[in-house]
């Protein structure tokens, strides 16, 4: 374990970088503070949606992680890498995706006119629903899919022993295992709907689906009234906290590894379920890969004649996403408890416009907020994967601690002797994992850059939305799929690194 | 030893650098991005200031704010009416002090505080391909079939969304309310900002898309396409105007000056149709690039001042928000 | 060179135990006792894993008790978890006498020295999950004996070897006990195991540790607990 003193420290760390800034904005706010109807309906509207996203990412995520645990196919690997992809995407480039199949002219509804159909309308709640699905359910899918691998091959062989059916399988075996992670699933992808902005507005048809960041923004960039920023802020973070809070609880104390991998016992399946299975991969596939095919398609063919300062700042995120990454598991290591894990819940629960705001203004009397906007910007990018990242790395870490503590300490290890010689090595396979989730994410994320980046330092992200400000959306477009392919590559290289040497485990 | 020279370089050229003074202008991200027109105008102005003009991007306005007098700015350029009433109270602004005769606005402009740089008008533009029979008034595009698809922007997060709900209050008044009853129908969505809902009418999601009078002028200049069109209302189109100003504290008065200048030159001027893609505010329209000349743009234009627009935008905001809940 | 268990109370849970016995030389000791008797928890607490509610753990003369678990005399086979998997034999092996990854010429004989003295010379580059349950058992006896502490507290470590081999490490752990002069306290149900190797026996029943006997009298004529533990009467 890591000594007390580093876990405090960094804990400490955390929460400061969250409540000061929020209490930066609080403290520049005047006395008034509006909170009126439009207010109420963009909580009621949040709260609605982020309860129902989450709530469809989980369940569907439950016959998919099923699905893919108990099936062996060529390119398994492959296909839940790519199955992950719409969660490290920035928004913008997914939700045109999104519409490239579902929306007036998409796909769907040219082959329903096609077929003497109605067409289907994507906006509307069932928008917001099917983007928050589409970007949270492979998230939902992986965290339950390790579940899965973590089930001991012994439970599923006296399974089969006992001739258990499908039902009575799901409900003695699998059930219990489910039950356990699912509210942490949907506890962390309720709190990611609850800053829904951009998507909920334009998937969402309209001020119908007003969310409280909206409100916030709407304070901040037009009314410059602090003081309901922050309260809105503060609202956002407590049901955040609130809903992390009552996750880990129901979760009681899980002691689900990431597993091994490994596949599960190869009994002979029905055929009647392996096609289940078939079909359910197939749909997910369907659903998530395709949009991004789509654009895939699209933009392509313009990736080799973006210019230089896109190729400049796509290095420049790469280099960000890797420095947010080393932070982000500098954070996690220690931090990997029930506790850090309640703590690492504010990195995803504050909106960032206010994180952003309130950094300026912390920095401002001592430094220009130009001169350390990337800087920033990587401390809020590891910020915002470390709840993901502990997601992934609790469970091993602890599994870690209960079987090899008291050897440890009988060899006398010390702290250093027992990161280098016993933590690190064991979770290389998981610190791969949370790795390649931060630095994709990281690589995605427009971020706090584009409150108070300069043009000279701009993302990949940033560019992207300066391209389509100046009318050049075919660029954007090619530029969104350097994006997608540089994110997958770090994803897919750490995720690789993490996996080879750790095969012989 | 190479590293050695290449340091002293470094430190020699970042020397000279520091001799120069430094002129720091906020602007928006779009302005000032290698397609806006900012790195041209940052090469036409040091050709002839011996000075290093730095465009620092972001929030302009917002950033002001927060940064209060110890702001490093010395000018400012890319603000907009809708929010001019609340620059003017910080008080951190100066008087432009340039001669507002060669303005070339369709309106009269007086104000000494902020400089009008280039401007437009709200307009929907749609493809003539796929919208053959557009509408050719506001009323029109009232009594249209509820089929027609509209994508326009927030009026709580953009600019452009905001000027949208003015110029219905300005065409339509009290009947504002009603009018956007009858539009919710045709809208599809609304986003957050203008380039969202662009990206989804170049994509062909939506007949028409909020934009304004000047955005066919990229794609007939640029892409040499010329089926997008703006369609011209005669009640009249809502004036969308970008300002600079100089901020009062500077330490670099004269050049500031000098910027402010500069922006009514012909050179800044022939650097905005092309590079912003909107109309010069100080430039004749047969100096026009051609494709901006044969624009067809609205006879009549209205226009709120910033004070009837700051009492009209909570009003305005909440009709549209009510009528588009329903 | 005797070790002293004064008045040691232990709590965990509902369960208390309560040791006090005479000075302990070096030799081989069984603990003995019904499930759940606190035979691992005494081990723990002397090991350093279980704090004590009173009582002294001496060490020529010196109370041990605070001390963390490297620091005391003692080291320790585990009931499982004693290896790491992920590390070669020699590496488990090393760990008992550095945290460097480079060996000195010194630390390496000794290493290969251990490997070669419980019979798994040449395999020192294997991982565990190469290796038998008994090459393991094997390895984590290697280690113990390069951690160099004159007190070995055993909790049944071989319990899931066959008869032959659990007989046989049984036998290598009571040689190199005799051939260090350490002594050994070591957890086990099987009868069998104490007679082979231990010459006494400490039995563990209702809440106290009983001072040592010797084990095959005491297995003749076993006091009522033990008795009915070994369901002999």
């Amino acid at each position: 374990m890591a000594p007390r003193a580093v876990q405090i420290i960094a804990g400490a760390a955390l929460a400061a970088f969250v409540i000061a800034p929020l209490s930066a904005v609080w403290a520049k706010a005047g006395p008034a503070v509006r909170f009126g109807p439009a207010e109420w309906a963009a909580l009621r509207f949040t709260l609605l949606q982020a309860a129902l996203s989450a709530a469809l990412s989980v369940l569907l995520a439950i016959p998919l992680a099923r699905a893919l645990a108990r099936s062996r196919f060529w390119g398994r690997d492959v296909t839940i890498m790519l199955l992950g992809a719409p969660f490290i995407l920035p928004v913008i480039v997914a939700v045109l995706g999104l519409i490239a199949i579902f929306g007036q002219n998409g796909l769907l509804n040219d082959g329903l006119r096609a077929l003497g159909f109605e067409p289907l309308s994507i906006y509307g709640l069932q928008g917001v629903l099917l983007a928050h699905v589409f970007f949270n359910l492979p998230l939902a899918t992986r965290m339950i899919l390790l579940g899965w691998m973590s089930l001991p091959s012994e439970r599923i062989r006296l399974g089969q022993s006992l001739g258990l059916g499908a039902m009575a399988r799901f409900y003695l075996i699998e059930w219990p295992m489910i039950r356990r992670i699912l509210p942490s699933a949907f506890a962390v992808i309720f709190v990611i709907c609850l800053s829904s902005f951009a998507v909920a507005l334009t998937l969402g048809g309209g001020p119908k689906a007003t969310t409280i960041e909206l409100a916030i923004y709407q304070a901040f960039r037009f009314e410059f009234d602090f003081a309901t920023a922050a309260l809105l802020g503060l609202v956002q973070l407590f049901l955040s906290v609130s809903a992390a809070g009552v996750a880990l609880w129901l979760a009681g104390h899980d002691r689900l590894g990431i597993g091994l991998d490994r596949p599960a016992p190869a009994a002979r399946r029905p055929l009647s379920e392996r096609c289940i299975d078939a079909g359910v991969i197939l749909g997910a596939m369907l659903f998530l890969i395709l949009p991004l095919a789509l654009l895939f398609i699209k933009g392509a063919a313009g990736v080799p004649d973006l210019g230089a300062p896109v190729w400049f700042a796509a290095l420049r995120s790469l280099a960000l996403a890797l420095g947010a990454t080393l932070l982000c598991l500098c954070f996690a290591l220690p931090l990997a408890t029930r506790w850090g894990e309640l703590i690492a819940t504010l990195g995803i629960a504050v909106s960032p416009l206010v994180l952003g705001t309130g950094l300026f203004l912390i920095v401002r009397p001592y430094v220009n907020p130009f001169d350390v906007a990337l800087g920033v910007t990587l401390c809020v990018n590891a910020l915002m994967s470390l709840p993901f990242a502990l997601r992934i790395l609790r469970p091993e870490v602890q599994a870690v601690e209960q079987n090899f503590s008291h050897l440890s300490a009988a060899l006398g290890l010390g702290a250093w002797g027992w990161f280098r010689w016993v933590m690190l090595p064991r979770l290389r396979r998981p610190l791969g994992f949370a790795a390649g989730l931060t630095a994709a994410l990281s690589m995605g994320d427009l971020g706090v850059i584009a409150l108070f980046g300069d043009a000279e330092w701009a993302t990949l992200p940033l560019k992207i939305y300066q391209l389509m400000g100046s009318y050049r959306m075919d660029q954007a477009a090619a530029a969104a799929v350097l994006l997608l392919a540089l994110s997958l590559g770090l994803f897919w290289l750490f995720d690789r690194v993490g996996r080879y040497g750790a095969q012989d485990q | 030893m190479k590293n050695l020279t290449f340091a002293a370089g470094l430190l020699t050229a970042s020397a000279a650098l520091a001799d120069t003074p430094v002129l720091t202008v906020y602007a928006p991200d779009y302005f000032a991005s290698e397609w806006g027109p900012g790195p041209s105008i940052e090469a036409a102005f040091e050709a002839s200031c011996d000075c290093d003009l730095q465009f620092k991007t972001g929030d302009v306005l917002g950033r002001i704010i927060l940064e209060g007098t110890r702001t490093d700015a010395d000018a400012v350029i890319g603000l907009n009416t809708d929010i001019t009433k609340k620059a003017r109270e910080t008080g951190l602004f100066a008087p432009h002090g340039q001669d507002v005769a060669k303005l070339t606005l369709p309106l009269d402009w007086t104000d000494e505080v902020f400089l009008p740089f280039n401007y437009s008008h709200t307009a929907f533009i749609y493809n003539t391909e796929s919208l053959p029979n557009a509408p050719q008034s506001f009323d029109e595009l009232l009594a249209a079939d509820d089929s027609l698809s509209l994508v326009i922007q927030d009026p709580r997060s953009s600019i452009s969304g905001l000027a949208l709900v003015l110029w219905v209050k300005s065409v339509y008044g009290d009947r504002a309310e009603s009018v956007w009853e009858q539009l919710a129908p045709k809208i599809l969505t609304v986003t957050k900002g203008w380039s969202e809902s662009y990206g989804l009418f170049t994509d062909g999601e939506a007949d028409m898309v909020l934009s304004y009078t000047t955005s066919p002028a990229y794609h007939i200049v640029a892409e040499g396409d010329l089926t997008k069109k703006a369609a011209i209302f005669p009640e009249g189109h809502y004036f969308m105007v970008e300002l600079a100003a100089k901020i009062a504290g500077t330490d670099n008065p004269e050049l500031a000056d000098a910027f402010l200048a500069f922006i009514l030159t012909d050179t800044f001027q022939n650097l905005i149709p092309t590079g912003n893609w909107s109309l010069p505010a100080a430039l004749p329209v047969p100096e026009w690039p051609e494709a901006f000349q044969e624009l067809p743009l609205p006879e009549k234009v209205l226009f709120y001042s910033e004070d009837e627009a700051a009492d009209l935008r909570a009003e305005t905001i909440e009709e549209w928000r009510r009528a588009l809940s329903k | 060179m005797v070790l002293k268990i004064n008045n040691v109370h232990i709590a965990q849970g509902g369960f208390r135990l309560t040791a006090s016995l005479p000075p302990l030389e070096a030799g081989i000791y069984a603990v003995m006792g019904p499930s759940g008797a606190g035979k691992s928890s005494l081990l723990a607490a002397l090991a350093g894993f279980l704090a004590l509610q009173d009582g002294q753990i001496l060490w020529k003369g010196r109370d041990i008790a605070a001390l963390p678990p490297a620091q005391r005399p003692m080291a320790m086979l585990f009931q499982d978890n004693n290896l790491f998997p992920h590390l070669s034999a020699a590496r488990n092996i090393a760990l008992a006498l550095t945290r460097r990854a480079k060996l000195t010429a010194d630390q390496t004989d000794q290493v290969n020295a251990a490997l070669g003295r419980v019979g798994l010379a040449g395999f020192g580059t294997k991982k565990p999950p190469q290796l038998s349950g008994g090459e393991q058992s094997r390895v984590a006896l290697a280690r113990v004996m390069l951690q160099d502490k004159p007190i070995l507290l055993v909790d049944e470590p071989f319990s899931a070897l066959g008869p032959a081999l659990k007989a046989e490490m049984l036998d290598l752990l009571g040689e190199l006990a005799r051939e260090r002069g350490s002594l050994v306290m070591m957890v086990t149900h099987d009868p069998a195991d104490a007679l082979r190797i231990a010459e006494k026996t400490i039995v563990v029943a209702e809440g106290t540790a009983h001072p040592p006997e010797q084990t095959k009298g005491l297995l003749q004529n076993p006091p009522p607990a033990l008795a009915a533990y070994l369901g002999t009467d």
